[in-house]
């Protein structure tokens, strides 16, 4: 897990100012023609105007809801397989030469054929984003258990403890820190996939729905601004994420740092 | 309580342990000493039913045991790994108690007085990582005795602390089995240790392990660290026990010379 202390918060924040700054000065020196493309600061005034445009906000609703929901179903589906798969070799063995054939197969390419497959464009997107976000939780829920130590399922096991008590008490709490770094990826995956679904299929709400409006009004600075709110979202889930696995994982950090 | 009737285990064709019998009674602390690789940990992981023993029986209370056996408790060598770190120390030794249907009040309160006993009342709340090895393997000990099991299995269980701390624990193991009345196994590859806890000594011999020698231990009670290892009786058994674990036969003239080797 990265770590964020002041200091380096500081210096990329300097960093980023600095290159806005840098931006900004060259477009009023006529580096580009601001009509076509707007400067830096054209660009974030209509970024935070976005955030009360309510129209914005419709299809920003929207598209964090279907976010939302196809981080829980990634959740649902890969946590409880990649438990399965981690724990019984057999089955993980039996299924591993699919999950490589499917797993480099680009979730974009799957969009025509999802399109024709549901009538619904909220079902269409989350499929598309679980197809994406489904890996890293998955590949990263078997890791986990796999790391999980034998002799700590052992000694409950001494005390006469059954396997489903052992893979609820040791592995799934053991595995935790994997599944929650999986779980980290997958929320910025779904967030990639979400929008580039709404913006190849369409629709009629989304912020991916929204930009491809704004570029049919050759809007270049709403288009720019609501794609900047998309970024800083990502970073605002990961930062939260990142936070939350710091605290609750303590022990995992403690023992990873002991060990090196 | 425990019989083992000609327990052997194989791994492919690995012999590790070879016909072992051995009968242990209601209250007495055995230790199990050998060369390393004599198939102890075999012997303790067959008793415990985390392996199926290729051959032979295990006989608790007269009963075969298949899996794990109710009432028995393993403290491992390794209890950086045998304790969850996601788990303060409470937690841990509470943890096994659920196996006894108890509500949490009074699995903790069960936790705190074996804490208590173990004299760690003061770190309940703190994580293993936060502890040093002697504090874990007090919490590991303190987790089997709260579970208040017949028989108490213990591998090497301090191997991995420093001297000093493992005096303490030595003492402090049979002070609080002794008041319990448990019934103790205990393995080590430690000759010096085995006739210090034992009321007796078993030997096992190289791979494939089998019983070479059981020898009582009839020295004064209550053990001390000091007086007890400059007995004469404690030197010349501890001797003995070690002749056996390098292979020789035993004998009992005190000059020491013609020793065979097996």
């Amino acid at each position: 897990m990265p770590k964020v202390n002041g200091a380096s918060l500081l210096r990329g924040l300097i960093g980023t100012a600095g290159l806005l700054a840098v931006l900004e000065a060259a477009g009023r020196l006529g580096a580009w023609d601001t009509e076509r493309l707007p400067l830096v600061s054209t660009v974030l005034l209509r970024a935070g105007e976005l955030l009360t445009d309510p129209e914005f906000l419709v299809s920003a609703r929207s598209s964090l809801t279907t976010w939302a929901l196809a981080l829980l179903v990634t959740i649902a589906i890969a946590v409880p397989a990649g438990l399965l798969l981690g724990m019984v070799k057999p089955a993980e063995m039996a299924v591993r030469p699919l999950i490589e054939f499917l797993r480099p197969i680009p979730s974009v390419a799957l969009i025509p054929l999802v399109i024709l497959l549901y009538s619904e464009t909220t079902h269409m997107r989350i499929t598309v984003a679980v197809y994406a976000a489904l890996w890293p939780v998955l590949i990263n829920t078997i890791y986990g258990v796999r790391d999980v130590d034998p002799l700590a399922k052992e000694t409950l096991r001494s005390f006469g403890f059954g396997p489903g008590s052992v893979a609820y008490r040791v592995v799934l709490p053991g595995a935790a820190p994997f599944i929650a770094t999986g779980i980290r990826l997958a929320a910025s995956v779904a967030i990639v996939l979400v929008v580039t679904s709404e913006l190849i299929a369409g629709g009629i709400e989304g912020v991916g729905v929204y930009i491809t409006i704004a570029q049919s009004g050759n809007r270049l600075d709403l288009m720019i601004g609501a794609t900047i709110l998309v970024g800083l979202f990502g970073i605002l889930v990961n930062a939260l994420l990142v936070a939350g696995e710091n605290r609750l994982f303590r022990w995992h950090r403690a023992r990873a740092g002991a060990a090196t | 309580m425990l019989e083992l009737v000609d327990l052997s285990h194989t791994y492919g064709s690995y012999r590790a342990i070879d016909r072992v019998n051995l009968k242990v009674a209601q209250g007495e602390v055995v230790c199990i000493v050998g060369p390393s690789g004599c198939g102890k940990s075999t012997l303790l992981r067959s008793i415990a039913g985390l392996i199926k023993p290729t051959g032979g029986t295990v006989l608790l209370d007269g009963k075969p045991v298949a899996g794990s056996p109710e009432n028995l408790a393993v403290v491992f060598q390794d209890y950086s790994r045998s304790l969850y770190p996601w788990m303060s120390a409470l937690a841990n030794v509470g943890l096994p108690l659920r196996r006894r249907g108890l509500d949490k009040k009074r699995r903790d309160a069960a936790a705190m007085a074996a804490l208590e006993q173990v004299g760690l009342a003061g770190a309940a709340a703190k994580y293993p990582w936060e502890m040093s090895g002697g504090m874990q393997q007090r919490v590991s000990i303190a987790r089997a005795l709260a579970y208040q099991p017949k028989l108490l299995l213990m591998d090497e269980p301090f191997g991995s602390v420093d001297a000093q701390t493992r005096e303490e624990l030595e003492d402090l193991t049979l002070r609080v089995c002794a008041h319990h009345g448990m019934t103790i196994l205990l393995i080590t590859h430690d000759v010096d240790e085995s006739v210090y806890v034992g009321d007796r000594v078993v030997v096992l011999s190289k791979a494939p392990g089998t019983v070479v020698g059981d020898l009582p231990v009839q020295l004064p009670g209550p053990r001390d660290q000091i007086h007890t290892r400059e007995l004469e009786a404690f030197v010349r058994l501890r001797a003995e026990v070690g002749r056996l674990v390098r292979g020789m036969t035993p004998h009992r003239n005190t000059h020491g010379f013609g020793v065979e080797t097996r």
